[in-house]
């Protein structure tokens, strides 16, 4: 019997028990994983194990596999009208309000983000794409098409059947809520495994899908590692689409994956290194405040991050000067203090993996303007870091750090600045800061980017799409966009009188 | 006047409290210089329920006023989508929680049976908030291409403004929520004129309009005659927007008051006479259950009513003593007696115009193979009636009866049976019952089943049934205008050319 979790929230910010068990969930069941082991979780503000979690392995997801596929052949996919979809949405929504601030504490607690910020940025979000989606399950519509008096033609969009997904530690229920939405609206069942660094929150929200009332087997959550649960995934012939977000790496193992078995259909949502460019005719202390949230929002732990900012030489003294302050005063600190902005990174190895590019950074003879340190002496902070004097050929400069850590570029051309901040194998964002808005259109319409953002930074929003050109990815998630990845066109001849 | 009714639940002795004032602003209010009332009739026992303000053309002009504020202030693009489809969704709540309230204030006064009210009518429009509040924060527009080095184009679908809505008596509270549903998911503000018949719920659900928390000024309820509140609308200068249900005859002059006044946009669901065409090769027991239905349902009071049925003359005989023997087993009688399956017609100038049609239809020579015959005692109960021998020209052939009443034809090849079925100036449904597929030309065609409707597929009429779409995504474009917007960050121009 899997263990249930209780813990006693008694901070500044939140008080409250949280209680659950930590089984994976299938079939609308937790149970314990079928080699019976466990994957601890640490809390990363001091490397303690919070609690253990069941771990899943292949088998299970064999199990699994079955389970959703009966789910769909019988209660689900084509067997549950659109509207009926929706309202078990609808309902999950509600459900995931009534415990809006439980679920924040439980992602401050495995993941190391603020309470404040999961708050208001994660957790709504993630209402807000369930509420979203609940609305599109009704609305999914193909066309009819004219060719002659003969024929009646029309398509249909069809559910997939199961869908595998895996996701990433840095917005967990978030993330859960971007590939549950439109999937499950769409009629197809899941598999979905969280990251084994954060799966407090994934376990709390299997739970809310029973409460909610979806059938067994719909929503099925499987905590475990990527080389054994999400490989499982990836390889599985009866898996008919894996969603994939996380590293560049990995996300190519996935697709590989696909294409060496039954060729189901891949999309991924990958790395970044997106240029901020900031010219000379911005509103200075916006563009500030926004590239700070660009670089420094979730511990810079975010694909979509501004990495690289470009500043126009004409203010770049002053641009420079003023975002220093600006992230010195960003309080780091305990997540569950009132007044934290930034807390820990979420892990050891990220921690050592950031340090390493700080100072790959440092031997390459860039300037550590700001930080470049640990933070305190326990668990795994990092100071917000600037790095200046940079050459185009640093690590610094071209691989993703995924963390606190921005470069900052001096430039004094559109048509140069342009052509450095697409020399990048990514493609996931951009921003641009200037208030001519005939540059703000002509740049935006250069950048080879999923996502522009003018005159602002690091805005999602469930209706509008979101993903990479290049190597950042592959399809679009969020928007009505999001469906396509998880229907199939049907095509469907009627013919009233030709003859042959 | 008070400021509510306690309106008595006859079967159970319930009272329910009904606002009676004008509701603007999300208030009740009396008439700012009129001392009008409407009275509110119980069809089943032909008793009084109670009387209600009576707008008059200044109250349209206090409320056109109310919604223009809002729409400027409140509502229109000073709310996001998301929290209008968050409102919607309240408001689905909230008619879900009193749906045993609301269902018997519309059996009360419309006559219909209370489970049908409850378990449909507020069933139904409660998915259609629902639906609609989906639709919210989904309205898009398009970008679009034109020279990439130069230009940018796109479209914003905006809401239209100003909305005047006016709904039957038939089903006060589904045509409400039809009507108000998608006009606020787009941003619209709304003056909505009830049926002067059936004004009580509509006054009802706007308490919960002020529940669920929408604006004032965002939905106005004017109850009123149509030849005042309904006339000022029509020609209202400052209402951007008119959508009309309810008879041809009205829906003509709604939309030369349009075209005289400010070129209003005109929605209109009108009336028909919708045709079923059971072929030899249909189940005859399905199509004549569909076809009683489709007559009986509601009284026979829907603009989709199947009033016409053309049998092929090979199944003629069975299938109409099949018919025959569905239609004897609906029992019409009062809304709260749990054997009802069908209510009253709505009120004494129903009951004589349908009356006066089933004459008509024994003097111009029809056969009545069931019913004709009026019943002794209180309520404006028609029984089903059905007639045969029937010919083109006769008046209960041609014109809408809103009543129980149907006209059965012979067809013998699928020819005559379209040219017969086609033969009329409306355009609303048809029912196709038949194993084999045809085309046809109505709007609105049911293949083996007749009279379902589903929030998700539009509806509406050709010809003289009606302009314009309801439910469906198709309802979103009644409501929106679309603005295109040009965008010039590369070409300069040259003068003179």
């Amino acid at each position: 019997m899997p263990q249930t979790f209780t813990y006693v929230f008694d901070t500044p910010v939140y008080k409250g028990t949280s209680s659950f068990s930590t089984g994976i969930f299938i079939n609308g069941k937790f149970q314990d994983g079928s080699e019976g082991g466990y994957i601890d979780v640490i809390n990363p503000t001091n490397g303690k194990v919070i609690t253990k979690v069941s771990e899943g392995t292949a088998k299970d997801v064999d199990v699994a596999v079955e389970a959703a596929q009966k789910a769909f052949d019988t209660v689900w996919g084509l067997n549950c009208p659109g509207f009926e979809r929706g309202k078990l949405l609808y309902k999950l929504s509600e459900l995931m309000t009534a415990h809006a601030d439980e679920f924040a504490a439980l992602e401050a607690l495995d993941n190391g983000k603020t309470f404040g910020w999961a708050r208001k940025a994660d957790i709504e979000a993630a209402i807000g794409s369930i509420r979203y989606y609940a609305g599109w399950a009704d609305k999914i519509q193909g066309n009819t098409i004219e060719t002659t008096k003969d024929k009646i033609a029309y398509t249909t969009h069809e559910p997939l059947g199961v869908v595998g997904q895996i996701i990433p530690w840095n917005f967990p229920l978030m993330m859960i809520s971007w590939k549950l939405g439109p999937a499950l609206a769409a009629g197809n069942t899941v598999i979905l495994k969280p990251s084994e660094f954060t799966p407090l929150t994934a376990l709390l929200m299997a739970q809310l899908t029973v409460e909610a009332g979806f059938p067994p087997g719909v929503v099925n959550i499987i905590n475990g590692y990527g080389t054994t649960v999400g490989h499982a995934l990836s390889h599985h012939m009866h898996v008919e689409k894996v969603a994939f977000t996380g590293s560049t790496l990995i996300g190519r193992k996935v697709l590989e994956a696909a294409s060496k078995t039954n060729l189901k259909d891949v999309s991924l949502e990958l790395g970044g290194k997106s240029p901020n460019i900031i010219f000379d005719d911005c509103d200075i202390e916006q563009a500030v405040n926004w590239t700070v949230h660009g670089i420094f929002w979730n511990h810079g732990q975010a694909c979509c991050a501004g990495s690289r900012i470009f500043v126009h030489e004409k203010i770049y003294d002053e641009f420079l000067h003023r975002f220093t302050e600006k992230t010195k005063s960003l309080k780091i600190g305990d997540p569950f203090a009132a007044d934290s902005y930034q807390g820990p990174q979420v892990s050891q190895q990220q921690y050592d993996r950031i340090m390493s590019y700080i100072d790959s950074g440092k031997e390459a003879g860039a300037t550590v303007h700001l930080g470049g340190s640990r933070w305190g002496n326990e668990g795994y902070f990092i100071e917000p870091t600037i790095f200046t004097e940079t050459k185009p050929d640093m690590r610094i400069v071209q691989e993703e750090i995924f963390g606190p850590v921005g470069v900052v570029i001096k430039f004094h051309d559109d048509d140069d600045v342009i052509r450095q901040a697409n020399d990048t194998v990514y493609g996931l964002a951009s921003a641009i800061f200037t208030k001519n808005i005939d540059r703000a259109l002509k740049t935006s319409q250069r950048l080879r980017a999923g996502t522009t953002w003018i005159n602002c930074a690091n805005q999602l929003h469930a209706q509008i799409p979101f993903g990479g050109f290049k190597q950042s990815g592959i399809g679009r998630e969020l928007g009505e966009y999001a469906l396509q990845h998880y229907t199939a066109v049907k095509a469907v001849h009627i013919n009233l009188g030709h003859e042959i | 006047m008070a400021a509510s009714i306690q309106v008595t639940v006859p079967a159970t002795g319930n009272k329910i409290s009904v606002p009676t004032g004008l509701f603007i602003n999300n208030q009740f209010v009396p008439s700012v210089d009129s001392q009008e009332t409407i009275e509110c009739v119980n069809p089943a026992t032909e008793e009084p329920i109670g009387s209600v303000v009576a707008g008059s053309v200044k109250d349209i002009d206090v409320a056109v006023a109310a919604a223009r504020e809002a729409f400027k202030t409140t509502w229109g693009k000073n709310v996001t989508g998301i929290e209008r489809g968050r409102l919607l969704n309240k408001l689905a709540d909230l008619m879900e929680r009193d749906a045993q309230v609301l269902g018997e204030l519309e059996c009360l006064n419309n006559g219909k049976p209370l489970k049908i009210a409850r378990d449909f009518d507020v069933g139904d429009s409660v998915a259609c908030l629902r639906y609609y509040a989906g639709w919210a924060d989904k309205i898009v527009g398009q970008s679009i291409e034109i020279d990439s080095k130069t230009k940018f184009a796109f479209t914003k679908h905006d809401p239209i403004g100003v909305c005047a809505q006016i709904i039957p008596w038939n089903y006060p509270i589904n045509m409400w929520a039809w009507k108000v549903a998608p006009a606020l998911a787009c941003g619209c503000t709304i003056v909505m004129k009830p049926s002067e018949f059936t004004p009580l719920t509509a006054l009802k659900l706007s308490e919960l309009i002020v529940e669920a928390g929408f604006p004032p000024g965002v939905v106005n309820t004017i109850p009123s005659l149509g030849s005042v509140g309904g006339a000022a609308l029509s020609s209202h200068k400052d209402v951007d927007k008119i959508a009309f249900t309810g008879s041809t005859v009205t829906g003509r002059k709604i939309m030369a008051a349009a075209a005289m006044s400010n070129l209003k946009k005109v929605s209109l669901e009108l009336g028909g006479k919708s045709p079923h065409l059971v072929f030899e090769s249909a189940d005859l027991d399905q199509a004549a259950n569909w076809v009683a239905l489709g007559i009986l349902y509601n009284t026979g009071q829907d603009c989709t009513a199947g009033s016409r049925v053309y049998v092929q003359d090979t199944i003629y005989d069975k299938f109409l003593q099949i018919l025959i023997g569905k239609a004897k087993e609906l029992v019409i009688g009062d809304g709260f007696d749990e054997k009802s399956g069908g209510g009253p017609v709505v009120s004494k100038v129903q009951y004589d115009k349908v009356w006066s049609y089933i004459e008509s239809g024994k003097q111009e020579g029809a056969k009545l193979a069931l019913g004709g015959v009026k019943r002794s005692g209180k309520g404006y109960f028609v029984d089903p009636t059905i007639f045969t021998d029937i010919t083109p020209e006769m008046k209960i052939v041609k014109e809408e009866i809103f009543g129980p009443v149907l006209s059965v034809g012979k067809f013998s090849t699928e020819e005559e049976a379209i040219r017969l079925a086609n033969d009329t100036t409306y355009g609303l449904g048809a029912g196709l019952h038949s194993m084999i597929v045809s085309a046809h030309t109505f709007k609105q065609v049911w293949v083996n089943q007749y009279n379902l409707l589903y929030n998700n597929v539009p509806f509406g009429g050709k010809k003289q049934s009606g302009i314009g779409r309801e439910l469906g995504s198709h309802a979103l474009e009644e409501y929106t205008s679309v603005k295109a917007i040009q965008w010039n960050f590369g070409e300069k121009l040259d003068w003179p050319l």
